[in-house]
């Protein structure tokens, strides 16, 4: 599967596992996160990266505790409109410090890439049937932003009078 | 007035681009309509009963000349003629089409204007004052704090995808002409014994179907604290703000629900955090460059007027006597005076201005003014800053316009959201009920007789024509397929905040200018002298004997 990781069009190197699928050897997985926590122990040093799936709804405390073991925190959108994401990526970016792969699924739009990209995420899987190089212009759309995000631009206002 | 440097306006113009772009892949199949739906509508494009409906943000209300006579120009190249000025400070264009919309916010772009966040959920135009920066009982000048708040909501990438619309009201005044106790956020400025500039903080009113004062977050939160504090606010609302249901989905549902206490407590928790930002906090250069685009503009040093002003009102003409203490407000600068344009005639709907009723007004702001015009949420326009001493050649300029109807603040001054006639949303008609009330009432004398006195109508129970809040307030309800009209007394968005009460059955279209004279008739005998407004009335003597009124012989 292609996906789209800091602004390229990429291969996807994790595989992604539902609740039952064996845990392949070598390569990056992907797990729901309540496979990955009654399993985390014996996932802990497989030698590859590990990530897990989550909704937007996830208890913060005991996500954040977990950070330090994940490579990837996927966030699930169930429906474009649903804010939610946004918000949780922006404090696993800010006061969680989380420096790892914030990969947005589910009902991920071109539309709404550039204003996830902000708020953390560095990582897309498009809804089934979108074009990823159309996707790709979306983070053209704004390039100057009045207030800052998780990508610490500065806020226009702080910027000196002309002249 | 704020002014846009290079950086602004890339901001815009990169939005045009970016709305031209959707427009063509709607156009070529790439988007679904429901894919573009949220997009056009935080674009203010509304798909409404016969067309699109583009609605412009006119930020805090606050226009120039140049501006309006740009919207002249785009209502008659693109639109068939007028506009609609909102109960929000926004123009709405009834007839765009869809493909014409990117080269409509090309050419408000090229006059420092957009058509961003003006719907959808998302935090909208932010609205204030209508007199802000002249206003004679302003303590602390809102426009800085609102263009703050307008660069930091405007494609905030966190909060575009609320549960719900969001709206911010400010006021810097003695008197509350924003209506902040029904605003998602209500900010009112304060000064400290210190002199220190603060706000006293509410969240959580609203209209609609359960209309809401708003709770008090905070007595006095820091000037630099503004967008720090905002931004606590409303990423608690993104998180916790209900998604289940679009009727419970406003924040003053999610603060009824958790309680007001708890409310709080989650929000100064995240404020621990957000407060420590840097680029969240305002520091006193940012405050002090922001207030610098809205220093007063240079006024001549006049005689205070007064005895001219006093004269005007107990002389022969009677209809500019009237004009004079009706439309007219204190200026905080001697010599001046505060004009207001009613938008309220039997002519046209509530609102609505023709293009060349907008070059003209552009015409006089700039002959009597500094070229601003202002938008108040009654949906008239204001000439901010008129010499006492041009008053006479003002009002003959503006009865010629059909702008001088002495009715602001009375009875016939009727807020009407668009209705049937427009609105899918719609169970009833506005406008058509507006002019027949004002038919009835066509008495000048006898509407200024019955002093301050508001009332407002909506064509469904989403409230844009804020009738709660009037002091008579109806609303547009369907029964049966047939439209009817509720009645409700007692509303006031002022202060003294208030939600109006039912005061009985239904009444039909034909019904409603009879029993609003009715209810006048009753006001006039009830009250106790010229003093005694119609909404001290209602609330001495409760809805009794107005029911009686209108019911009696009826029911
Ligand atoms: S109150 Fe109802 S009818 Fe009137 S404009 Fe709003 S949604 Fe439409």
């Amino acid at each position: 599967m292609r996906i789209i990781r800091d602004r390229r069009i990429v291969e996807d190197t994790f595989v992604h596992l539902d609740e039952h699928a064996p845990v392949p050897s070598g390569v990056g997985v992907v797990l729901p996160w309540s496979r990955w926590l009654a399993e985390r122990a014996s996932l802990a040093d497989r030698g590859a990266p590990v990530g897990v799936r989550v909704a937007a709804t996830i208890d913060l405390a005991t996500l954040v505790e977990a950070l330090s073991s994940l490579a990837v925190v996927a966030i699930e959108i169930p429906k474009f409109t649903d804010g939610r994401a946004y918000s949780l990526a922006r404090r696993l970016r800010g006061e969680a410090g989380f420096s790892g792969e914030l990969r947005a699924v589910g009902d991920v739009l071109r539309d709404q890439l550039l204003f996830l990209s902000r708020c953390g995420f560095d990582a897309f899987e498009l809804a089934p049937g979108r074009s990823l190089e159309d996707a790709l212009e979306a983070f053209g759309d704004h390039e100057r932003h009045y207030q800052s995000s998780a990508d610490r631009t500065r806020p226009l206002w702080t910027r000196p009078s002309p002249g | 007035m704020y002014r846009y440097d290079e950086a602004d306006q890339q901001i815009v113009e990169e939005r045009a681009r970016q709305f031209r772009g959707q427009v063509e892949r709607r156009l070529d199949g790439r988007l679904s309509e429901e894919e573009f739906r949220p997009l056009r509508l935080q674009n203010g494009l509304y798909l409404q009963l016969h067309a699109y409906m583009l609605r412009v943000a006119i930020p805090y209300g606050l226009l120039s000349a140049t501006q309006l006579r740009q919207l002249a120009h785009i209502a008659r190249t693109y639109d068939r003629g007028y506009g609609h000025f909102t109960t929000r400070q926004n123009l709405q264009f009834n007839w765009p089409t869809l493909t014409d919309t990117p080269a409509i916010l090309d050419a408000l772009a090229s006059v420092q204007m957009h058509a961003i966040q003006t719907s959808g959920n998302c935090v909208r135009n932010v609205t204030s004052d209508p007199f802000a920066g002249v206003a004679a009982d302003e303590i602390v000048d809102p426009r800085p704090y609102c263009e703050f708040l307008r660069q930091w909501s405007t494609f905030h990438p966190e909060f575009a995808h609320l549960p719900r619309k969001f709206k911010i009201a400010v006021t810097g005044a003695t008197v509350d002409r924003a209506a902040i106790a029904v605003h998602d956020i209500g900010l009112r400025i304060r000064k400290d014994e210190a002199g220190r500039i603060g706000f006293e903080y509410f969240a959580g009113g609203g209209q609609g179907r359960t209309p809401v004062l708003a709770e008090k977050l905070r007595d006095f939160l820091e000037e630099a604290d503004l967008l720090a504090y905002t931004e606590a606010v409303l990423r608690i609302y993104n998180e916790l703000g209900r998604r289940d249901n679009k009727y419970k989905a406003r924040i003053k549902v999610l603060i009824k629900e958790m309680g007001s206490a708890e409310f709080r407590r989650r929000v100064e928790a995240e404020f621990e955090t957000t407060r420590h930002d840097p680029a969240l906090r305002l520091d006193p250069e940012a405050l002090a460059r922001m207030k610098a685009h809205f220093v007063p503009p240079d006024y001549a040093t006049l005689p205070d007027g007064q005895t001219a002003l006093q004269a005007g009102r107990l002389g022969k003409d009677r209809a500019y006597a009237r004009w004079l203490a009706s439309n007219l407000a204190p200026h905080r600068v001697p010599g001046y005076a505060i004009v207001q344009l009613s938008l309220k005639s039997e002519t046209l709907p509530p609102g609505d201005v023709t293009a060349d009723q907008m070059d003209a007004i552009a015409d006089l702001a700039e002959r009597h003014g500094f070229g601003r015009i202002l938008v108040t949420h009654r949906q008239n326009l204001v000439l901010p800053d008129v010499r006492i001493d041009a008053l006479r050649q003002v009002h003959a300029a503006l009865e010629g316009l059909g702008f001088a109807t002495p009715n602001v603040d009375r009875v016939t001054d009727i807020i009407a959201c668009p209705g049937l006639d427009y609105c899918d949303l719609a169970n009833a008609r506005s406008i058509p009920v507006a002019q027949s009330i004002q038919q009835t009432l066509a008495d000048a004398d006898r509407v200024h007789d019955l002093g301050p006195l508001t009332l407002n109508i909506s064509g469904c129970i989403n409230a844009c024509g804020h009738h709660h809040v009037g002091n008579i307030g109806i609303l547009g309800i369907d029964k049966q397929g047939e439209e009817f009209y509720q009645l409700t007394l007692g509303g006031s968005a002022r202060d003294d905040a208030s939600v109006g009460k039912v005061l009985g059955r239904a009444l039909t279209a034909e019904e409603i200018p009879g029993a609003v004279e009715r209810i006048l008739a009753t006001y006039a005998v009830l009250r106790s002298g010229a003093d005694e407004a119609f909404l001290a009335v209602v609330r001495r003597v409760g809805l009794g004997p107005f029911k009686e009124a209108v019911y009696a012989d009826h029911s």
